[in-house]
């Protein structure tokens, strides 16, 4: 379970996160909705340790991500995270991509690390570039190798900072699909997206963010159907 | 008066193995000096980029003196004051010393590039996935870092063999002091140069060559 309570988060005299308040149950799946720079992708950030936090507690699993004597390391490997830019490692293949972290990090040998991450690596549709540089790749296929690299660690929890805002329009559908894939496996998931049919089709809840607070959080059916919020409202009538 | 015949004599077969070893002096004191001068470089590339102000206020400077002074006024200096400090070094020593202080000087500022090159978010998702800092350097920003500033590198590591011919001022016998013995002794300055030339030639082409294919290696 994850635990936000009390966040405040500034980028020098930028308030970017007001005090937000917020729990994640195991298995649960929860979209974050809002215009650009309304702090749903540096909460990600701050629930990661990513960004340091000035006020309030991230709890994961009832460890505390800020608190000093927190070995962030560990925590982060019950956390995958994708990014908008799929950041794979240019100069590995996309098995060795997946294998790396769980050889270094999970200390397991070459020939374990290289099975998991073909099983993983199938597990998102790439049985068949086991052996390919990410050059070669499509934007989509290198978005679902970096969640292939993040699922070798065996997570958790899965966050996704906007995994297909980067993406050419045709190449959506894929990553999309993956990540439904996902949810219907029971993991337990937080995205940031820009995706309403897919916050409105595979989350258990949607919230709404808008300029640092979270305006509105509820199932999907309410917030797309029957938001008290004004923001909320106004934001869902722009992008449909 | 055929006795000067003797004191002056033409270039021999002999003569060609002997610039031949001077050339493998050349390759050695190069390769000595540019793998230290590559270790320390990235070393003081990873400081300048990583202890920002104040490696930049200290050791940026002192980096900046060695890249500036020419290195044959390096080399005289450090000749001639280093045993006054009591450390007695030959020729050899003192040339590895100082061309491995200037390789690591350009190197520095490479490998300072290097480490720019790979972006925060590409840090941030080798961090995400719980690397260490140190894993995350070992594995990730100094393989991509590294590979994106070697054609760099290859420059400075060839020139830094060519500036070794510097050496010769202290009396060490690589190919440019070989040579000038050999115009000294044979008066075919022509000939010996433009051997020599061929030398450092065939010492660097292998390099360049094998650099730019394992450039087109990584390309891929």
């Amino acid at each position: 379970m994850i635990t936000i309570s009390g966040l405040h988060k500034y980028y020098g005299a930028l308030h970017v996160l007001q005090g937000i308040d917020l729990s994640v149950e195991k298995g649960e799946v929860l979209s974050i909705i809002g215009s650009s720079g309304s702090g749903k992708s540096t909460l990600l950030y701050c629930i990661n340790g990513l960004e340091p936090i000035q006020q309030g507690q991230v709890t994961v699993d009832g460890v505390d991500v800020h608190a000093k004597g927190t070995d962030i390391n560990k925590l982060r490997q019950n956390m995958g995270m994708v990014f908008q830019q799929w950041n794979s490692f240019p100069h590995l293949t996309a098995l060795e991509n997946v294998a790396l972290a769980p050889r270094i990090v999970r200390k397991k040998s070459r020939a374990e690390a290289l099975d998991i991450a073909a099983k993983q690596l199938e597990h998102v549709g790439l049985a068949d570039k086991l052996n390919v540089y990410p050059n070669a790749l499509s934007g989509g296929q290198q978005q679902r190798l970096a969640i292939a690299r993040a699922l070798a660690m065996e997570p958790g929890y899965m966050l996704f900072d906007e995994a297909t805002s980067a993406l050419d329009p045709e190449l959506v559908g894929e990553v999309l699909d993956t990540m439904r894939l996902l949810a219907e496996e029971g993991m337990t998931m937080i995205c940031v997206t820009h995706e309403m049919s897919f916050a409105r089709d595979v989350s258990d809840r949607v919230a709404y963010f808008h300029q640092g607070v979270m305006e509105e959080i509820g199932p999907p059916a309410q917030i797309f159907g029957d938001a008290t919020s004004a923001h909320t409202r106004k934001f869902l009538a722009n992008v449909r | 008066m055929n006795d000067t015949l003797s004191f002056f004599s033409g270039f021999g077969p002999r003569d060609f193995l002997f610039l031949g070893e001077a050339a493998l002096r050349t390759l050695w004191i190069s390769v000595i000096a540019i793998s230290i001068g590559t270790g320390m470089g990235v070393i003081f590339g990873w400081l300048l980029f990583e202890g920002k102000l104040l490696a930049t206020l200290t050791l940026g400077p002192v980096l900046d003196v060695f890249r500036s002074v020419p290195l044959l006024i390096q080399l005289v200096l450090f000749y001639n004051f280093a045993p006054m400090v009591g450390l007695n070094l030959a020729p050899f020593g003192s040339g590895v010393v100082i061309l491995a202080i200037y390789t690591a000087a350009l190197v520095a500022s490479v490998a300072r590039g290097g480490f720019e090159a790979v972006g925060v978010p590409m840090r941030r998702a080798s961090r995400s996935l719980g690397m260490s800092y140190w894993q995350d350097l070992r594995h990730v920003v100094m393989p991509i870092g590294m590979r994106a500033v070697f054609p760099a590198w290859v420059g400075v590591a060839l020139g830094v063999m060519k500036d070794s011919a510097l050496v010769s001022v202290l009396g060490y016998v690589e190919l440019l002091k070989a040579s000038q013995i050999l115009i000294t002794r044979t008066q075919q300055p022509l000939l010996i140069l433009a051997l020599a030339g061929a030398f450092y030639f065939a010492l660097s082409y292998p390099i360049s060559r094998y650099a730019a294919r394992l450039e087109e290696r990584w390309e891929q």
